[in-house]
């Protein structure tokens, strides 16, 4: 067994700097590694491109990044519910690359699987595919999208041992496989680090290959962001 | 004239026996609700589940289990959880038969824009994109015209496409209309809407073969 735990989220980040490159898991605030989030605003570190689906809410999630003037681009595929976000884009203070969600998650996985591009249908005869390749398959048009690069990515599982191995919980999932592995350096938080051995080796979502640092991250606040119920007949 | 219910309820007689469908934020979500207890459907969210449910109780919620609008959901059996890359390879693949999303413009050569009014609101396009490039069947809900009383079904649309030449069918609450080569096929008339008042609502070419007939439900 490689043991790639490490003992705690400062540990975990060491060798990350300003200027650089991260892909950060979640959908919406649902899965967010919010033990990485919180100390990437505890170092204080500038100018950094945040590749993520969303960019959380004003007071959490990457919003906590944002407020602080931390980001300097942000490539995403939606972004509502974000003021200050918005804000920041329409003055011209943040950088903005609004992306596909599948092209978003297929350029994480082409970065985890070695392919340097991919071409996808979506966005085709769009502003999206201005300036980019496309080509004709089978009578159907498509556009080259390249491989994202990264210097660090920051997952958040359920469960994980000390060999990097990874389970994840629901729609928490997400981005968060996918981007496993397509960086420099993966680091994964998970809620419940367990013993090596514990895991079931059939119901492992992510091996530990593609995960350099592992710890158990604590104080989940998991915020939900809309709150919806049925009532009881 | 429809309200948002009556275009999902339409809507809902489009789902059949088998279908794997996503439905968008709007009027589409709404569509869950109608489809005929009879027959077997799972709905998909591209957040990375299927077999999606009914809101959970309260007190029962899970910040871990949400839609694609991020509302707390239940799932049903037989559900599943996959990863981003996993859930657009359902709908890039063409393995999702149904996909219902709403518009802020339709043109009568299937283009659609629904993403981003240029300097007023941009939130982007999530999974958009990805689904109106390769679904094969795609219906638009939404109202015919806008706030202002202008056409949203029109010759070109005037705002940054989302796709283009990809919907099927149009639903809105004056009429029931289908995207041929030639234009906007008017197939059913909304309850007591004439086929003068859908005429004058629809910017884009119009193909009115006789008297359509109202819609049923």
């Amino acid at each position: 067994m490689i043991n790639k735990q490490v003992a705690n989220v400062k540990e975990a980040l060491k060798g990350l700097s300003g200027g650089m490159t991260l892909m950060l898991g979640g959908f919406g605030l649902c899965g967010i590694p919010e033990n990485a989030i919180s100390e990437i605003v505890d170092m204080d570190i500038k100018d950094l491109t945040c590749i993520s689906n969303n960019a959380g809410v004003d007071d959490f999630g990457l919003g906590l990044l944002l407020q602080k003037h931390q980001i300097k681009k942000m490539i995403s595929s939606y972004v509502g519910e974000n003021d200050e976000f918005e804000r920041q884009m329409l003055s011209g203070e943040l950088e903005v690359e609004l992306i596909p969600q599948g092209t978003l998650a297929e350029r994480c996985r082409a970065a985890q699987a070695g392919f340097p591009a991919i071409y996808t249908p979506a966005g085709y005869g769009t502003e999206v595919a201005e300036g980019k390749e496309t080509r004709e398959f089978d009578g159907k048009m498509y556009v080259l999208e390249t491989a994202f690069k990264a210097d660090f990515s920051f997952v958040k599982a359920w469960k994980g041992d000390a060999a990097g191995n990874l389970i994840f919980k629901a729609t928490a999932r997400n981005f968060n496989p996918n981007m496993c592995g397509g960086a420099t350096i993966t680091v994964a938080e998970v809620e419940e680090l367990v013993p090596v051995g514990s895991l079931n080796p059939n119901q492992i979502h992510i091996p530990g290959i593609f995960v350099q640092r592992i710890f158990e991250g604590n104080g989940y606040e998991k915020r939900i962001e809309k709150r919806t119920v049925r009532q009881k007949t | 004239m429809l309200d948002k219910i009556g275009i999902a309820k339409r809507i809902a007689k489009e789902v059949k026996n088998g279908y794997y469908v996503n439905l968008g934020i709007g009027i589409p979500t709404l569509v869950a609700n109608y489809v005929r207890e009879d027959i077997e459907v799972e709905f998909q969210s591209e957040n990375g589940v299927l077999g999606m449910g009914p809101f959970p109780f309260e007190g029962e919620e899970d910040a871990d289990l949400i839609n694609a609008g991020k509302q707390t959901i239940t799932t049903l059996e037989g559900a599943s959880f996959f990863d981003s890359a996993t859930s657009f390879s359902m709908i890039r693949g063409k393995h999702v038969n149904l996909t219902i999303l709403g518009a802020m413009e339709v043109s009568d050569n299937g283009d659609i824009a629904n993403w981003k009014i240029p300097g007023y609101m941009v939130k982007g396009m999530g999974g958009a994109m990805d689904l109106v490039a390769s679904a094969e069947n795609i219906i638009v809900a939404m109202m015919h015209t806008n706030k202002k009383g202008d056409s949203k079904l029109l010759k070109r649309c005037s705002l940054p496409l989302t796709g283009v030449g990809c919907v099927k069918k149009v639903v809105t609450n004056l009429a029931v209309l289908e995207v041929t080569s030639q234009g906007f096929k008017l197939l059913e008339r909304a309850p007591g809407v004439s086929v003068e008042t859908i005429q004058n609502a629809t910017e884009g070419h119009l193909i009115v073969d006789g008297e359509a007939p109202e819609m049923e439900f």
